[in-house]
């Protein structure tokens, strides 16, 4: 096992690097560097400031050298300053938003988890049924539903008119002076919504997924076999198959982890909720590279260790891998 | 598949007929959008303005400037169908292109390319949208360039996969010792057999391509006012949720239904273009 994590481990540093190259080369696209806004808009600053600016910032190097430096210091976990008025390191900034982030990733997932299984597999055995139909089009009801919209209707539905869930931030004003249960009770109060809603899109990936893998087993001959052999109709679907269908639901929830993250961006803005997401997208409204390369660095390095962690759990469940990987 | 076989199979499917109904109302729709609308979607009343829905002819309602809201739906349609189909086109073909190149031709340009290809799934697509848009400049060119060129990677994936499986057969040996150049065999004897999937994918694709539009819309990122666009939309009505809930909800309601129309197509062709799903076989 650990073998095969190092080797899984050692096989990321390729596409490590490769993600600051692309990042790297995003933020250079176009012409122009951040300190046109901090100059170009200020009528008393002369060039003379603006070169000054440009070397403080270190963007009078060439790309390359700037690259190499950029990686340099990322090997050390420095990602350099922000651009922004209080100079904080990058790496601090996301490091105190990175769990918020996290936290709600988590808890979605474990929602999509819980509302898919019996969805997809009870759609898949009586396929072609009417509860077959009505789950399939709620599904994709909620894949087409733009999320900020949703948001927007939660908030007016159970925020105004209601009054039952705050509508933003994280924590009441009062939060400090709460006792510790209190404290628990006010924060999912705030994250119920933010995370019912974002949960809502990645039903229909999973258990749609579910439901054709389940059709497949189904169809099997193993199946036959077991029920040739006398076992009961219950015994056959929910040992025998279902953990069969249940293994490659790894990979996918390793394949939602960008989406998740990326989809961060829109639900931390509406709901003002201080996560990666939020820092982001005030980084790329105020041009702040620094942050923005962080950002892009980080949400590719959570894709990766969600494949690794795909990839190592389904080595534990299926024995088929699992013989093979830890020769 | 045959148009008959086409109407046969839509027939027996009734979702996937009103899904391809609605798109292609839609399509009329953004085609003819000046003589459906019932006003000038950018005309100003201000004494008009936040009207609820049904008030003098304003079916759906005024927004903060007086302007009709189901006009403004109506002319929205068609940014988000241009968007969604040249940025799918553009991740079409570029897909098309890599898959094919890395399929073809095996060994080290297939190693770049997946490699390639594996790395642009790992960045979470938003942020990377996000980030090009914000350095460039929130266009419609730009939203729908960028928004194709990081959504290739799923028609390069089957291209590819679909290519080495046909490259060897005899078919396409003929054709290349006929002295057919590789471009020729490409795509004249191996990429109109990844037709059908690709066709799916794409389909899909637009789908996908339209919700982002929105986002990109909604977060002040998107096609740049006056222009109407569904997310905008959305965004100028915020505002406004607790005195004009019509701002918001219809834009809302329209990318749903829109987007859900495109998906069930989608899947509905790729029950069709699937002989196993079809119940013909297995």
């Amino acid at each position: 096992m650990l073998a095969y994590a190092v080797k899984r481990l050692l096989m990321m540093i390729p596409s490590l690097l490769g993600i600051t190259l692309v990042s790297f080369v995003v933020i250079h696209l176009a012409p122009g560097d951040p300190t046109d806004l901090a100059t170009n808009l200020n009528p008393r600053a002369t060039l003379a400031a603006k070169e000054r600016l440009r070397e403080i910032y270190g963007l009078d190097k060439p790309l390359p050298e700037q690259y190499w430096n950029w990686l340099v210091s990322l090997a050390k976990l420095d990602l350099g300053r922000s651009f922004a008025p209080d100079r904080r390191l990058v790496a601090d900034k996301i490091k105190e938003r990175l769990p918020v982030t996290l936290a709600l990733n988590v808890f979605s997932l474990g929602i999509i988890l819980v509302i898919t299984f019996p969805l997809g597999l009870a759609a898949a055995v009586r396929a072609g049924g009417a509860f077959d139909k009505t789950s399939t089009v709620f599904v994709f009801i909620c894949f087409a539903a733009p999320s900020f919209w949703l948001a927007l209707l939660g908030m007016y539905f159970f925020g105004v008119k209601l009054g039952w869930l705050p509508i933003s931030g994280m924590t009441s004003l009062n939060y400090e002076r709460l006792s510790s249960w209190g404290k628990i009770l006010d924060l999912s109060r705030h994250l119920l919504m933010p995370v019912v809603i974002s949960s809502l899109g990645g039903l229909a990936g999973l258990s749609r997924y579910l439901r054709s893998n389940m059709l497949e087993i189904l169809r099997q001959d193993y199946l036959t076999t077991a029920r040739a052999k006398g076992l009961a109709e219950r015994t056959v679907l929910w040992k025998h198959a279902l953990r069969n269908a249940l293994i490659p639901v790894i990979t996918i929830l390793g394949l939602s982890v960008p989406g998740l993250v990326g989809g961060s961006v829109i639900m931390e803005s509406i709901y003002a909720i201080p996560g990666l997401g939020q820092l982001f997208y005030s980084a790329v409204m105020s041009r702040d590279y620094p942050v923005i390369m962080g950002g892009l660095v980080i949400g590719a390095v959570l894709t990766l260790v969600g494949n690794l962690l795909a990839d190592l759990g389904y080595a534990v469940a299926d024995p088929r891998v699992r013989d093979s990987a830890f020769k | 598949m045959t148009l008959r076989a086409l109407f046969r199979f839509l027939r027996g499917n009734k979702l996937t007929a009103l899904g391809a109904l609605v798109v292609l109302a839609l399509f009329l729709l953004s085609a003819f959008a000046s003589f459906f609308s019932p006003f000038d979607p950018e005309k100003i009343d201000v004494l008009a303005r936040l009207a609820p829905p049904g008030t003098d002819g304003h079916v759906l309602g005024t927004d903060s400037l007086g302007r009709d809201v189901l006009s403004r739906l109506i002319h929205g349609s068609k940014v988000s169908l241009k968007v969604g189909f040249v940025a799918v086109g553009l991740s079409t073909l570029t897909g098309l292109l890599l898959g094919a190149l890395a399929g073809y031709h095996g060994g080290l340009v297939d190693g770049i390319v997946m490699r390639f290809c594996d790395l642009m799934l790992c960045f979470p697509s938003m942020f990377l949208i996000l980030a090009v848009i914000a350095i460039l400049e929130p266009s419609i060119w730009n939203v729908m360039v960028v928004i194709g060129l990081t959504s290739w990677m799923g028609v390069a994936r089957l291209a590819r996969a679909e290519i080495m499986s046909l490259k060897n057969r005899d078919f396409v040996l003929a054709a290349r010792a006929l002295g057919a150049s590789s471009a020729r065999v490409i795509f004249v004897h191996l990429l109109p057999n990844a037709m059908a999937p690709v066709l799916v994918t794409a389909t899909l694709g637009v789908a996908g391509a339209i919700l982002t539009e929105s986002s990109l819309s909604f977060l002040g990122l998107g096609v740049q006012p006056p222009t109407p666009t569904w997310g905008a939309m959305l965004t100028e009505g915020k505002d406004y949720l607790s005195r004009a809930w019509w701002l918001s909800f219809y834009p809302g309601l329209a990318i749903l239904v829109t987007v859900l129309s495109y998906n069930i197509l989608g899947e509905g062709l790729r029950e069709a273009l699937n002989p196993h799903a079809r119940g013909e076989l297995g």
